[in-house]
């Protein structure tokens, strides 16, 4: 049987390539963002984005509705996006394991479209974001329980394209 | 391809039928009476012990001969219908069995029913089995039949031969010769690799059908058994596919502009029953597999999913959690009018109905604990047949006797997936076995 490639690894290889030529001019004297001297994340970049923003937010059990955290969790989403306006995103809704495959499926998709209707309430464009529902498939860390299941219920915001990795 | 040798309701979904000149089969008189296990005994009766020596075969076809007598026994066993007498007691040897049982020394052995038979390996290279299933009470031979067929396909032939056996001890179709499709599982739980695989029911004859760069989930068998349709993440876009088993073709279902998941085939196979989120609202449609034209069945802005059609295809059991949490509900194949049926604590999914017609099987999550069950179409009569920490997805023996499910679990290097089948009768239950960890099963109709 024939595959086709999977898409997301030719992402990621841009997405690296990127990231070097952007280092390339960095080092050169041109960058124009300032690293701060404790060596965190370079700003605009996907580990910024992941470390100073905060990628994901997290869900009740059988929820979808965006706690107080969430929300401001989302709100330095927009502002971070509203800054870099070529960064594209996919949001990733997860569940913890305690459903059954199908009802997770569905609400997966709702919690990344709770995620993404509050972004494009901030004023995202819409264009601008993806979604995709991964269920109980991937979950973030192993374990049976409350802890392991709090940080697998969740929504998580990719950047597939746009900026460069660090 | 089988060639059955004489016709039987078995030899109607055979290719090329053939007469041989057999033994009449004993009048269906007081023998049958007999010769009978009563399936829907409130009191399950004791197994019916049973004598299957080896079928007699010369040179190299001897230890064939063990071969599919072994794989008849076991699949009798597993049923949970029959015992089988231990084959060190046998006193008749397979040669002279040939000529006929001596009925007192299997009496004597307390065998109520025996099963005699040969394979011969023809000069045209193909092999030729035939089984008699003896009522060793009664001293009458209570059915028989020879096949021939490729030497490769003996399991059938056994398999075929067990699901005549059982077919006319209990008066109900088998459910031996069939085929599981399942997703089998490797690697750590964070990054799964997931791949569709196929086996015989009894686990033989194992093969992967995709290779696991892909996200691979819940197959379910058309009923032609030569089709499958599942949820695949290609191009990082989960949808439902179809797929050939036989010719290895992947097929898109429709041009569903979100995620399409939960499909199952209607019984007649014409169309596929499916779910589509959109904008966070998961909907039920049909998709028309000739015309492939897709209808929407529910429209509530609650999560509806999981549907499964009535065997004689005029009704759907599907879950929604439209009244506040995840229960069952049943609607016409139109769609509307959907009446709740599940009322117990806790949440219910993952309904299947049952080929019999008679019970819905479900996934139950109550308490922190997993269960599955089955219930009647109305709701009535909720059953627990098995319980744990992490079990879910049923699907039926085509025979409507059996659940297939998996269970996870955690073991001391990490996770493990299960495939185990259940009795709705409670009186048998054992685990499939699979190379890899294995989810999400599928069993298939009786092979045509």
């Amino acid at each position: 049987m024939r595959l086709k490639v999977f898409p997301l690894f030719a992402a990621v290889l841009l997405l690296v390539a990127c990231g070097s030529s952007e280092e390339t001019v960095t080092t050169g004297g041109g960058g124009t963002v300032v690293t701060p001297s404790t060596g965190g994340p370079r700003a605009g970049t996907i580990e910024d984005f992941q470390v100073n923003v905060g990628d994901r937010v997290f869900f009740a059990l059988d929820s979808s509705e965006l706690s107080g955290e969430a929300r401001s969790t989302l709100d330095r989403q927009a502002a971070w996006l509203n800054q870099y306006p070529q960064a594209q995103l996919r949001i990733e809704g997860h569940c913890d394991e305690r459903g059954t495959r199908e009802y997770n499926l569905a609400l997966g998709d709702r919690r990344a479209n709770a995620v993404r209707n509050y972004l494009v309430a901030q004023g995202i464009s819409a264009s601008r974001l993806d979604t995709i529902s991964y269920g109980k498939e991937r979950p973030a860390v192993v374990g049976s329980n409350e802890s392991s299941w709090a940080q697998n219920r969740r929504g998580v915001s990719v950047i597939t394209s746009g900026a460069p990795i660090n | 391809m089988i060639v059955v040798e004489r016709a039987s309701r078995t030899a109607a979904r055979l290719l090329g039928l053939l007469l041989l000149g057999l033994t009449c089969v004993a009048a269906f008189g007081p023998a049958e009476a007999e010769l009978r296990i009563d399936v829907y005994s409130p009191n399950p009766p004791e197994p019916m012990p049973i004598a299957v020596p080896s079928f007699s075969g010369t040179g190299s076809d001897q230890s064939r001969g063990q071969e599919v007598a072994s794989v008849i026994a076991a699949d009798l066993e597993r049923s949970g219908l029959f015992r089988i007498v231990d084959p060190n007691a046998y006193i008749q040897d397979p040669q002279s069995l040939m000529s006929g049982p001596r009925f007192a020394d299997w009496r004597i052995i307390n065998a109520e029913a025996l099963v005699s038979g040969s394979v011969q390996t023809q000069s045209d290279g193909r092999l030729r089995a035939e089984f008699r299933l003896w009522d060793v009470i009664a001293e009458t031979e209570a059915a028989g039949q020879a096949y021939q067929t490729e030497p490769e396909n003996w399991r059938r032939i056994a398999h075929i031969i067990a699901d005549q056996i059982y077919e006319r001890v209990t008066g109900e179709s088998g459910f031996f010769d069939t085929r599981i499709v399942y997703v089998s599982e490797s690697g750590p739980a964070t990054e799964r690799v997931k791949r569709l695989a196929i086996m015989d029911q009894d686990g033989a004859n194992h093969r992967y059908l995709t290779n696991g760069d892909t996200l691979v989930l819940t197959p379910r068998f058309s009923p032609t058994t030569q089709e499958i349709t599942f949820l695949a993440y290609y191009d990082n876009r989960p949808r439902v596919y179809l797929f050939n088993i036989d010719t290895g073709q992947r097929e898109l279902l429709g041009d569903f502009p979100s995620m399409t998941f939960a499909p199952r085939f209607s019984p007649d196979g014409n169309s596929v029953i499916m779910s589509q989120a959109q904008d966070g609202n998961s909907d039920i449609y049909v998709m028309d597999l000739r015309t492939r034209s897709s209808r929407r069945l529910t429209t509530d802005p609650g999560i509806d999913t999981s549907p499964s059609y009535s065997p004689d295809g005029t009704q759907i059991v599907f879950e929604s959690d439209r009244g506040g949490s995840q229960q069952l509900y049943v609607m016409g194949a139109g769609g509307g009018g959907a009446q709740r049926i599940s009322f117990g604590p806790g949440r219910y999914g993952s309904p299947v109905w049952s080929p019999r017609g008679d019970l819905i099987a479900f996934t139950h999550l109550s308490g922190g604990q997993f269960a599955i069950g089955v219930m009647r179409p109305d709701g009535s009569g909720e059953r627990i047949l098995a319980q744990a920490y992490h079990m879910e997805g049923p699907t039926w023996a085509p025979n409507g006797r059996l659940i297939m499910y998996f269970s996870e679990g955690s073991t001391g290097q990490g996770r493990s997936a299960r495939l185990h089948v259940v009795g709705i009768d409670g009186r048998t239950s054992w685990t499939v076995p699979t190379p890899l960890d294995g989810s999400d099963p599928a069993w298939s109709s009786l092979l045509p």
